[in-house]
């Protein structure tokens, strides 16, 4: 019995996400058990230990494990997990894609993207691009769930003493290969960590233009999204996509620069705390959900925004 | 070559659906539905499979009510040679369909099965991956780029840090993400050739599957309103609120 919880890193550091999310399992309650599945991971583990409200951390070492493959993931979680009461993981790009393979190995269903618990059968879930918020309750014996990171404050990083075991589970199931990555390198913050986050959409017309929202986001410590149009065109990588589905955000500040609204985008960014919009339209939808909207010409707004912060 | 290209049948993208007032579900009355567009994207990648001679049949398949076969039409309309109905009136959760299309996957042999990375009702985002999972199959989700040759698949696929490309051997699972092509729209001709090709009916005790679930919905409510704020007049007002009024920055 007990909770596991996976936690989501690069090898060398413990992603925030991985916080949430053992507040949430923390709401479900249960003792609970970090898996740190990579390649070099011992790092990872060592920080997972430190959590707050950790009980033990399983460290599973393995070249199988090095880039995240769903195939060998997903079977190391199910023989790990097979009597655990809860299974939880970020609902990131690889928590989203190993999960439901724990799930049906396990023969058992998935509850995605939780936002809040209710007790330990039954969650709050948004669905239809977040227009509805549905309560499941489900009866299967492990429950498996992957956890949107923005319905959860962080658990401490510190202050836990968790056991560290090694965990001898090699899965490797041989049936896909890593070939590549390309990742992007920025040295702003994260999006899905950022507690300030200025986008751009369509109105910014190119992917040059955006430099003008890198100046402000630097002077602010911010991390830059975009409209999925604005990925569309070209403009910017996939990686910045902010809505339902691209990445999930809520960050204390969101400024959205010539966004019109779209209820897709709004999915991804409308649980921030405070919301700016700047657009020359407006009608344009996103100014029903801003706290602040300033109708105006963004090439114009933008550079004096940078000069007066 | 032949692929499976399992789609479902949603509400429209651009429909804003309400809650209905006892909270039981949303107001599907009377709402436009369409092809979810994750699995339009799966055929149009299927069609130009076909076009580029690497896969010889196309085989569109669902599981849903009467009605889901106007998005079987489509998908034949697109360039699926056949398609199969698996009907229900039941609202079939991603691991009973799972099952569903591994019976079909059993039967058919496809080489490759491509489908939506989630479909915009649910956003469960679980099928692909539970039936790669249940048939033994790789799977490369979240695809931007599919290249197949020599029996094996290259998937490019969009995670949070940027690209991750993997290779799997056939057979295997693609799950199609936004960028990974443009879906064409079907043509007159097209429409009107495809009301002749074979739509086969099945039903789930032919394939020995249940759509009972272990997830029961309690209620469903509308999300918490956020209201329009105020506009203000100028960039320095908005520094000025920002910084005095909200304290963020």
């Amino acid at each position: 019995m007990g909770i596991l919880v996976y936690a989501e890193h690069d090898n060398s550091s413990l992603k925030g996400a991985t916080l949430n999310v053992i507040t949430a399992a923390k709401a479900i309650g249960g003792d609970i058990t970090i898996l740190v599945a990579g390649s070099g991971c011992g790092a990872v583990a060592e920080a997972a230990a430190k959590i707050d409200g950790v009980a033990k951390v399983l460290c599973a070492d393995n070249a199988a494990y090095e880039h995240q493959l769903a195939e060998n993931v997903a079977a190391l979680v199910a023989e790990v997990g097979k009597d655990s009461s809860h299974i939880l993981v970020a609902a990131t790009t690889t928590g989203k894609n190993f999960m439901p393979r724990v799930a049906a190995l396990l023969d058992v269903e998935q509850i995605s993207e939780i936002i809040a618990v209710d007790s330990a059968d039954t969650f709050k879930r948004p669905i239809f691009a977040g227009n509805a918020i549905a309560t499941v309750q489900n009866s299967d014996s492990t429950k498996v769930i992957t956890v949107r990171a923005t319905g959860f404050d962080a658990a401490s990083a510190e202050g836990g003493s968790a056991s560290i075991e090694a965990l001898d589970v090699v899965k490797d199931e041989g049936k896909s290969s890593f070939v590549g990555e390309e990742l992007a390198k920025s040295d702003r913050p994260e999006l899905t960590a950022a507690s300030i986050v200025i986008s751009g959409g369509r109105g910014m017309q190119n992917g040059e233009n955006f430099e003008m929202l890198y100046k402000v986001a630097d002077k602010l410590g911010a991390a830059v999204g975009a409209s999925r149009a604005a990925v569309d065109a070209g403009f910017v990588p996939n990686d910045m996509q902010v809505g339902q589905t691209g990445k999930i955000v809520a960050p204390d500040l969101y400024v959205a620069v010539g966004i019109s609204g779209a209820i897709q985008h709004l999915a991804g960014m409308k649980d921030s705390k405070v919301i700016v919009a700047i657009n020359k339209d407006e009608e344009a939808p996103i100014f029903q959900v801003a706290d602040y909207g300033l109708v105006a010409d963004l090439f114009d707004a933008v550079p004096e925004l940078e000069k007066l912060i | 070559m032949k692929v499976l290209v399992p789609i479902k049948r949603v509400v429209d993208y651009n429909v804003k659906v309400r809650v209905k007032a006892d909270h039981s579900g949303v107001d599907l009355a009377n709402v436009k539905m369409a092809m979810n567009p994750f699995c339009e994207i799966a055929v149009e990648e299927a069609v130009r499979l076909k076009e580029k001679g690497v896969v010889t049949e196309i085989i569109a398949v669902t599981i849903g009510s009467k009605a889901a076969q106007e998005q079987l039409r489509t998908a034949m309309a697109l360039g699926a040679d056949r398609s199969i109905l698996v009907e229900t009136d039941e609202d079939a959760q991603p691991l009973a369909i799972a099952k569903a299309l591994k019976a079909l996957v059993e039967k058919e042999s496809p080489d490759l099965v491509i489908l939506g990375k989630q479909a915009i009702d649910g956003d469960n985002s679980q099928t692909g991956q539970m039936l790669a999972a249940l048939t033994g199959m790789g799977q490369g989700t979240f695809a931007s780029e599919v290249n197949v040759a020599d029996g094996k698949v290259k998937v490019t696929r969009e995670v949070d840090g940027g690209l991750q490309t993997v290779e799997l051997s056939l057979p295997a699972v693609v799950t199609t993400d936004l960028r990974l092509n443009e879906p064409r729209y079907a043509s007159l001709p097209n429409i009107m050739k495809a009301k002749k090709k074979p739509l086969d009916v099945v039903t789930p005790a032919d394939l020995g599957v249940s759509f009972a679930s272990s997830t029961k919905t309690l209620k469903v409510e509308p999300p918490a309103e956020r209201s329009a704020g105020i506009k203000v007049a100028s960039v320095e007002e908005l520094v000025e609120k920002l910084k005095n009024e909200a304290k963020v920055i």
